[in-house]
């Protein structure tokens, strides 16, 4: 096997901008004002000169990758994924450490850049990947492929900006797909489309891979992550806190990144500011005894709180949970005001302190880890929060049906079915 | 793959080489940038691409008009308005690719923050797609010079003189690419270039030979004069095409020269940015 990739000890600190300034007298203003463009030239001389306004998004990251291999890349956001990515396919360089690459990167990061409105699919096409670093000859050749994969036949001859969206995704995709690059880089991309396009991605990606070609797989959707890549590095603030296997991976970073032990708080500055009037305080998961617990027993019923404020009456408010397997399927989905006479009685709500509560019935989850999300919105009208993986939790199976073998039982919920045994 | 096709990325100091081999690789792309520059600029415009002709044939007439007739500013003994479009050819090939390339990396941001390729492509496709409005306000010349022939206002001789148009040409794209690699990469930083260059095109054009002739500066100032390239070009083609006294001098040298270190100095500056280009846009 051959290293494809070789990063070694690889750096990237970034400014933050100026710090903010205080200007106490207007004199002071106006000479801070003056001296800006000499102050501005004396950064160009000297970058990257003060630490005090700079940060590390990429810090002593050393990993290889062997052609042919899968590698997924997981990590919260801001935890540098994106700059590793660019960096590896040349946007941008790195500050320090250096990285060897063998044969030409591509990446579907970049599905669509470049495409010009007025210009036809055809036209966009060729354009589109000239920009990609395709030679006319081989674009030439390709161009039915990509025009059948796009599935926008009919429409090859019309300007682009005439295109639902749906039909501009699929073609910027197709061209994407068909470089065949040596090294694929695979970003964020599946969380757009619908989920027949969805699919084709992963199946695209699947077909790369299985030619042999190396591909590096960035996502959030760890069922992704499991069913494509073997292997995956997990960032975390700019340093790489492990390579494993991928579904030793995908648990690392589920219950070390996100849990804190069945509790979740929102500090003041992690919630965005357009969350106003709504305003997230705690997730809980409490036991079958009401304690807050990281694992609950499948066996017996436990209860999921949130805790909110609001600053300012809101109408139309329902509270959700989206509850997900570390795979990342859903498993269900729920909302405070489900039942037509809370529906009723909580159509507007005024300013105060809340909890929503609700109970999960004992014998209704599969062992596991999951993971739940919290949406706060007004249907119709806009969303105030959104926070896809809060927090997660483990269900223990003892005592659940069917304990008596130790298998692996799939499927999302173990529920205690009645069953009769008739000799006939 | 050979074992020696490998690429090493690691942080650059100081000021990069050229890596005009990386330039050549892309060279289809720079081809299609020109290309769609060229196809969307007239889209969905009534004239289409009679803007090309109109824009330089009406400042003509006006220049005409208030230089030409009112204030009779001499013009080599040429009919005003010869004197004045073949002026305006280059110079407004000059005005719009500066505009235009120095405006390039700003205006493609998103393929600058989403993808590798020689940032140098650009500002020299901006370049390039000027070309075309040229060569078709070159024939409008044609015309006029026909009409004007045939009025018998002026007289025309073909010499080898009009062999030398293509250098000058290419010494107002030199002069434009070199201001614009300034220009572009500093406006990556500071858009406060997006505000100086109106003010800038304008300040030059009063510094060039556009609707006066050089022949009006002093001998004694004619050596500061050509500092300015486009002194040069101007004169060039006047001299190429009309015959006007203004052909290749000692000053020319200068203005030859001094558009060369533009560009080197221009690319050597653009490579030495261009690492921050993706960060800082």
């Amino acid at each position: 096997m051959t290293t494809v990739i070789r990063v070694n000890d690889l750096g990237k600190r970034y400014r933050i901008g100026l710090m903010p300034q205080k200007y106490q007298t207007l004199s002071e203003k106006i000479s801070l004002t003056l001296s800006a463009p000499w102050r501005a030239l004396r950064r160009v001389q000297a970058p990257l000169a003060d630490a005090a306004d700079t940060i590390w998004a990429l810090r002593q990251v050393s990993f290889e990758v062997e052609e042919g291999q899968v590698l997924g890349i997981i990590g919260r956001n801001g935890a540098g994924k994106s700059t590793l990515l660019k960096i590896l396919s040349r946007i941008t360089e790195p500050t320090e450490g250096e990285v060897m690459i063998r044969g030409r990167v591509g990446s579907l990061l970049e599905v669509g850049t470049g495409f010009h409105p007025e210009l036809t699919g055809r036209e966009n096409i060729y354009l589109n990947g000239a920009i990609l670093g395709m030679k006319r000859a081989e674009i030439d050749r390709k161009f039915d492929e990509i025009v059948a994969f796009s599935e926008v036949e009919q429409f090859i001859d019309t300007p682009v900006k005439r295109y639902s969206s749906g039909m501009y995704l699929r073609l910027a995709f197709a061209v994407a797909a068909h470089l065949e690059p040596e090294i694929l880089v695979v970003d964020e991309v599946l969380a757009v489309g619908d989920a027949e396009f969805q699919k084709k991605c992963l199946g695209k990606m699947g077909d790369v891979a299985r030619q042999g070609r190396t591909v590096l797989f960035v996502s959030h959707n760890m069922s992704a992550i499991l069913r494509l890549t073997q292997e995956s590095i997990v960032l975390d603030k700019g340093h790489l806190v492990l390579r494993a296997p991928s579904a030793e991976a995908v648990d690392y970073y589920l219950s070390a990144g996100n849990a804190r032990a069945g509790e979740r708080y929102w500090e003041a500055g992690e919630v965005p500011a357009d969350a106003a009037p709504f305003r997230p305080l705690a997730l809980r998961v409490r036991d079958a005894k009401g304690n807050v617990a990281d694992t609950v027993r499948s066996t017996e019923p436990c209860t999921i709180e949130v805790e909110y404020s609001l600053s300012a009456p809101l109408s139309g408010l329902r509270i959700g949970i989206y509850l997900s397997t570390a795979r990342g399927e859903y498993a269900f989905t729920s909302f405070d005001t489900d039942d037509p006479m809370l529906f009723e009685r909580y159509a507007s709500r005024p300013a105060g302190h809340y909890l929503s509560r609700c109970t999960l019935p004992a014998d209704l989850l599969n062992s596991g880890r999951y993971t739940i999300g919290v949406n706060a919105s007004s249907y119709g009208v806009r969303r105030y929060f959104m926070d896809e993986q809060a927090l997660t939790f483990h269900v223990d199976p003892a005592g659940a049906p069917g304990m008596q073998w130790s298998e692996p039982r799939p499927g999302v919920i173990r529920p205690r079915l009645r069953w009769s045994i008739e000799r006939q | 793959m050979s074992q020696s096709d490998f690429i090493i990325l690691r942080p650059s100091r100081g000021w990069a080489s050229l890596n005009l081999r990386d330039l050549w690789a892309y060279r289809e792309l720079l081809y299609f940038m020109t290309w769609r520059d060229l196809k969307v600029r007239y889209k969905q415009t009534v004239l289409g691409v009679a803007w090309a002709v109109l824009q330089p044939f009406l400042t003509m007439v006006v220049f005409s008009i208030f230089f030409g007739n009112l204030a009779k500013v001499p013009s080599d003994n040429i009919p005003y308005p010869v004197f004045a479009f073949v002026g305006l050819l280059p110079w407004d090939l000059f005005t719009k690719a500066l505009n235009d390339a120095s405006r390039s990396l700003v205006s493609h941001q998103n393929m600058v923050t989403k993808i590798y390729f020689p940032r140098l492509i650009l500002p020299l496709a901006s370049v390039f797609a000027g070309l075309v409005d040229f060569l078709i306000a070159s024939l409008v010349l044609v015309g006029i010079m026909v009409y004007y022939i045939w009025q018998g206002q002026m007289r025309f001789t073909w010499s080898l003189s009009l062999l030398t148009l293509p250098f000058f040409l290419l010494l107002a794209l030199i002069t434009a690419l070199g201001a614009a690699l300034w220009l572009s990469a500093l406006y990556v930083q500071y858009r406060d270039v997006g505000h100086i260059l109106p003010f800038l095109a304008e300040f030059w054009r009063v510094l060039s030979p556009v609707v006066y002739s050089a022949t009006l500066v002093p001998a004694k100032w004619q050596l500061l004069y050509a500092i300015n390239p486009m002194a040069g070009v101007l004169n060039g083609f006047r001299w190429a095409i009309l015959g006007t006294p203004t052909g290749p001098n000692a000053p020319m040298l200068i203005s030859v020269g001094v558009a060369i270190f533009l560009l080197l100095s221009g690319l050597f500056y653009f490579r030495r940015m261009e690492k921050i280009f993706a960060d800082m846009i």
